[in-house]
């Protein structure tokens, strides 16, 4: 009897040990899911999913306050790949924080610009570059569409333009729409 | 030298059509009156034009050049006046325009002069691969990867064997067994060049036994000279995909070369017949790469045949040649199990271009639903499980599609040929392949995104720190600037407050002693009470 007693207090000690060791040396700084979720979303930083950027999005979307449909610019493939993270059902593309559209990047009308920096100030991934009262353009191969800059522009000299398709980019189309059926 | 020839899994024994484009001897077409470069012919960047609009170019000359360390030059393929450099119809499976640089050709066809090597024996590998650089050639056999690429291999890497592709597995195509036949010579030149640009020490030239003539013509060639003893000439069975190069390799040599890998890694490199013709020009003509044959073949054209095209013609300069075609035909770049649908006829020859075949347009069968026979998988030659990655491709679930390796496929063909429910198989595979790469190509945009958004907060954080330490610095400058007269400033407060102290005290001893209140009467007294009520009263009034 004692023994038994004895022998369950030593185990208990020692797994206690290696537990509490475990804890210490293997502790995971932050939210390993977060940088999963953030890895699925397009980084635009448009803010269309209401939360400021898409690592907060990511972040609420880990705590449960966010829903994985809010992300009008990754549309249905992002959906899928976080249903498949995280392991939830997909869901159709939320209507109310905007349509999934073709990929666009904006233009500065340069003729037209004042050079107020409003725009430079209100892109998230720093891809207009000018000074104040100089001419500003716009870095076409790093804007991600996030169209932020066009609500600051007094002159409205910030225009939307699709990114156009190439050799590079084009994609065989799916069969079945191609035949015109629906087998989706 | 008796080769034992090994089997690849799968295939199919199609029917060849070969003998009717074969019946005719190779044609020369007339000039056309335009030519159209389009500036991305290969596997890789598009080039860069080096001439203007309105600039004079001859026959050779240079008009683009590599725009990158994958891709290959272009040459004009006659003589006349740059056009134009705008957006034209390419030949391509999107029909979609790209830049193309375009000449009016002037009909005296004048060629530029060019550098003859014809000791090639004795040159560097370096100088041959530049040679074949210069001349923009590619692979012929439908790909268009650079070939000067192909040939570079890692220093130190052995290779052992050349292995020409004479294949020509596809059903109709016959442009190579035409060119074997007719230029048996150039051919043997342009493998003996190649051997020596790879330091082979051997070359294997497989073809397929349809084509005796285009055998007998080597075989023929083969005996005449004594210093081709490295070249062997083998007949392999006509299975479709022969033609693919892991296929052609596992017959010649036993090897399998899984998709990871390339076929240097076992020491072997392999070109096409029709590149090595090319190769053979460049080195001992000095001339790049600005004609090929073509086979126009198919049940909608009258007397099919190869023909001899400068390279940029308009395919419609080529039907031309045909009158009396039926409008209702769909036109297919390539065969009929590899090959593509073109709409605009506008479109050019380029380099790749093995075959237009015109065929009497028939509707599709309907998709039906696969009803899991497995002949798909029976026949893959790459050995994949086709029914799986349609599933996956169809339900665009790509990390699993991947599990099932979608990018070993060769896209043969042969799965689709096969399926009795006619399911484009390969549609599908090509949609996955594509959507799959276009992925991969955001994801690095969006990980660049995120780096410069991450770069962006940080640089706001340290703008805002920046600040408000330039503000502390500015107001501690500041008051070290005045620190100087410190004692000053001391001395001077402290005059004030003691002048404000010693009138506080006069005031005070003022308001508690006023000297003429002394022995005051009762009445008096009763006087002054009044009066100071009656101060209250009016200090209260006027707050």
């Amino acid at each position: 009897m004692l023994t038994a007693v004895i022998v369950l207090l030593v185990l208990a000690v020692i797994f206690g040990l290696i537990l509490g060791f475990a804890a210490i040396r293997f502790k995971v700084e932050g939210d390993p899911v977060v940088d999963m979720i953030d890895a699925l979303l397009p980084q635009t930083q448009c803010g269309q999913c209401t939360y400021p950027g898409c690592r907060p999005y990511a972040e609420a979307i880990s705590k449960g306050e966010a829903e994985i449909n809010q992300c009008p610019p990754g549309g249905e493939a992002t959906i899928l790949a976080l249903a498949d993270l995280l392991g939830r059902d997909p869901l159709p593309l939320n209507e109310e924080h905007g349509e999934h559209g073709g990929k666009t990047v904006v233009h500065i009308i340069e003729a037209d610009c004042i050079g107020c920096t409003l725009c430079i100030q209100a892109c998230p991934v720093d891809a207009i570059v000018g000074a104040a009262k100089q001419m500003h353009t716009v870095i076409d191969d790093e804007c991600t569409g996030c169209d932020l800059c066009i609500p600051p522009c007094p002159v409205d000299c910030i225009v939307v333009v699709p990114v156009k398709e190439d050799l590079q980019t084009w994609k065989w189309p799916y069969p079945a729409d191609a035949s015109g059926e629906n087998n989706s | 030298m008796m080769q034992h020839l090994n089997k690849f899994f799968g295939g199919l024994r199609l029917d060849g059509h070969k003998s009717e484009s074969m019946r005719q001897p190779l044609k020369t077409l007339p000039l056309s009156k335009q030519l159209i470069f389009p500036l991305n012919q290969h596997i890789g960047l598009p080039a860069e034009p080096v001439v203007n609009i309105d600039d004079t170019v001859l026959k050779g000359q240079l008009i683009a050049s590599p725009g990158g360390s994958v891709s290959a030059a272009i040459h004009a393929s006659s003589s006349g006046k740059v056009i134009a450099i705008e957006e034209r119809p390419i030949t391509h499976p999107s029909g979609m325009r790209a830049a193309c640089i375009v000449i009016e050709t002037d009909g005296n066809d004048q060629s530029i002069e060019s550098n003859v090597i014809s000791a090639y024996q004795d040159c560097d590998p370096s100088t041959l691969r530049d040679v074949i650089r210069d001349a923009g050639i590619v692979g012929l056999g439908g790909a268009g990867f650079p070939t000067f690429i192909k040939l570079n291999t890692s220093p130190g890497k052995i290779i052992e064997t050349l292995i020409l592709n004479g294949a020509e597995c596809e059903p109709y195509i016959t442009c190579d067994a035409m060119l074997m036949q007719t230029r048996a010579e150039s051919v043997l030149r342009g493998a003996d060049i190649l051997c020596q640009a790879i330091q082979a020490k051997q070359c294997l030239i497989g073809i397929e036994d349809n084509k005796p003539e285009a055998i007998n013509a080597l075989k023929k060639a083969l005996t005449e000279h004594t210093f081709y003893h490295h070249i062997n000439i083998i007949s392999v069975p006509t299975i479709y995909p022969t033609g693919g190069e892991r296929q052609l390799i596992k017959i010649l040599t036993g090897h399998e070369i899984s998709a990871k890998q390339r076929p240097t890694n076992a020491g072997l490199v392999c070109q096409n017949v029709g590149t090595a013709v090319a190769v053979a020009d460049a080195v001992l003509k000095g001339q790049a790469l600005i004609e090929r044959i073509v086979t126009v073949t198919g049940d909608a054209i009258k007397r099919p045949a190869n023909w001899l095209v400068p390279l940029g013609t308009p395919i419609q300069h080529l039907l031309a040649q045909y009158d009396g075609r039926g409008d209702n035909n769909d036109i297919i770049i390539g065969g009929p199990m590899m090959g593509f649908v073109i709409d605009d006829i506008q479109a050019p020859i380029i380099k790749t271009t093995n075959c237009l075949l015109v065929l009497a347009h028939k509707n599709k069968f309907p998709e039906m639903p696969c009803i899991r026979c497995g002949e798909c998988a029976h026949v893959c030659p790459a050995q994949l499980l086709p029914q799986q990655l349609y599933w996956h491709a169809r339900a665009k679930d790509f990390d699993k599609i991947q599990d099932y390796n979608l990018f070993d496929c060769i896209e043969c063909g042969c799965c689709t040929y096969v399926c009795p429910s006619h399911i484009p198989l390969v549609q599908y595979y090509r949609f996955a392949k594509t959507e799959i790469w276009n992925q991969e190509q955001d994801k690095q945009k969006s990980d660049r995104a995120r780096e410069r958004h991450e770069f962006n907060l940080y640089r706001l954080e340290r703008k805002k720190r920046d600040d408000e330490e330039r503000r502390r610095k500015k107001k501690e400058l500041l008051n070290r600037a005045q620190g100087k007269t410190e004692s000053e400033a001391d001395s001077k407060k402290a005059a004030i407050e003691a002048a404000l102290a010693r009138a506080k005290a006069k005031k005070d001893s003022l308001a508690t002693s006023p000297k003429n209140v002394d022995h005051l009467t009762p009445e008096q007294q009763k006087q002054i009470d009044e009066a100071e009520a009656r101060r209250h009263q009016q200090k209260k009034d006027n707050t």
